[in-house]
């Protein structure tokens, strides 16, 4: 196997286990926010539209961890710096 | 298959300067609230009771609202510039969702010019409401020794704001385009809708954190 081959296989290796590994702890952390705030609504429904509005910037915030990851992946598969070429 | 992620095709060269496309949807956008925005002011000024007008009023409202949760006082200054930001990263999800024009806010270095944008207010808020001695001061507390943190959280949550606004406009495009490479037309529609609903909340995200770090940096006085 060529130095180019290697690199491009250690691209796509890691870049498949970033995505993994990110998206598992965006879904663990999503998970909890949305049992949260069920668990919200159900003892305030009155208080719906503040809590769903914060449910829902919680959200995107630990989605951007998984997002970060993404561009992490992206960067890897075809912006590597070190694959020129 | 390369996908044009992270490049920006040129669309003509305008002498030296290169005009992408990046560039070319951000002034369409601009322009069109520029106009809409004067079309509505227009409105509230000549039929104060029509349906443009109330459009206006209700826009302008929820822009109220948010700066006045999110900085904890009402600040018009604030609201002009989280206002813009809103309305502008929200058109861009829109304008994104018409075939053959790229979201201006998919781009690395649009979406770092917002976020740079957000980092230059932050001091310049922080100085006006405190003064440039109790502004710097306040890196300093409550402990010198924490000064590196404060540095290091003011430049990582402005790479934060550009990568979560670039990486959640960009995928929802990539992950159409894949399914639209693997499925076929038509299929893709479900997460063409889903993407709307994403840049939408992403326009609101960011302006929440807009308004609350520059509501923190004004702020910093009236704790202590």
């Amino acid at each position: 196997m060529s130095e180019h081959t290697l690199l491009a296989l250690a691209s796509i290796i890691i870049a498949g286990l970033t995505m993994a590994l990110g998206a598992l702890g965006a879904a663990l952390g999503e998970s909890r926010i949305g049992a949260a705030s069920m668990d919200a609504l159900a003892r305030q429904p009155d208080e719906a539209s503040s809590i769903t509005r914060n449910q829902f910037v919680a959200l995107a915030m630990v989605e951007s961890t998984a997002i970060f990851c993404l561009v992490i992946a992206l960067v890897l598969l075809f912006a590597n710096p070190f694959m020129e070429g | 298959m390369k996908p044009e992620i992270f490049a920006d095709t040129v669309l003509v060269w305008l002498g030296p300067v290169p005009l992408t496309r990046t560039v070319a949807s951000s002034v369409v956008v601009s322009a069109l609230l520029v106009l809409l925005g004067a079309s509505l002011a227009r409105a509230v000024r000549r039929h104060p009771e029509g349906r443009a007008a109330a459009a206006g009023r209700l826009a302008f409202g929820f822009i109220h609202d948010l700066v006045e949760q999110a900085a904890g006082r009402p600040w018009p200054a604030l609201e002009v510039f989280a206002g813009t930001l809103f309305l502008f990263i929200a058109t861009a999800a829109v304008v994104g969702q018409l075939p053959g024009v790229p979201a201006p806010t998919a781009n690395l270095p649009a979406s770092a010019a917002l976020a740079a944008l957000v980092f230059g207010a932050v001091p310049l808020a922080g100085i006006r409401a405190r003064g440039v001695g109790g502004y710097l001061a306040h890196y300093l507390k409550p402990n010198p020794i924490l000064f590196p943190l404060h540095v290091i959280s003011e430049l990582s949550r402005t790479l934060a704001l550009a990568l979560r606004l670039f990486g959640n406009m960009m995928s929802g495009h990539l992950v159409v385009a894949l399914i639209v490479a693997l499925v076929g037309f038509f299929v893709p529609v479900p997460l063409m809708a889903l993407d709307l609903l994403i840049g939408l909340l992403q326009a609101y995200i960011f302006t929440i954190l807009t308004a609350v770090y520059v509501g923190a940096a004004a702020r910093v006085g009236e704790q202590s």
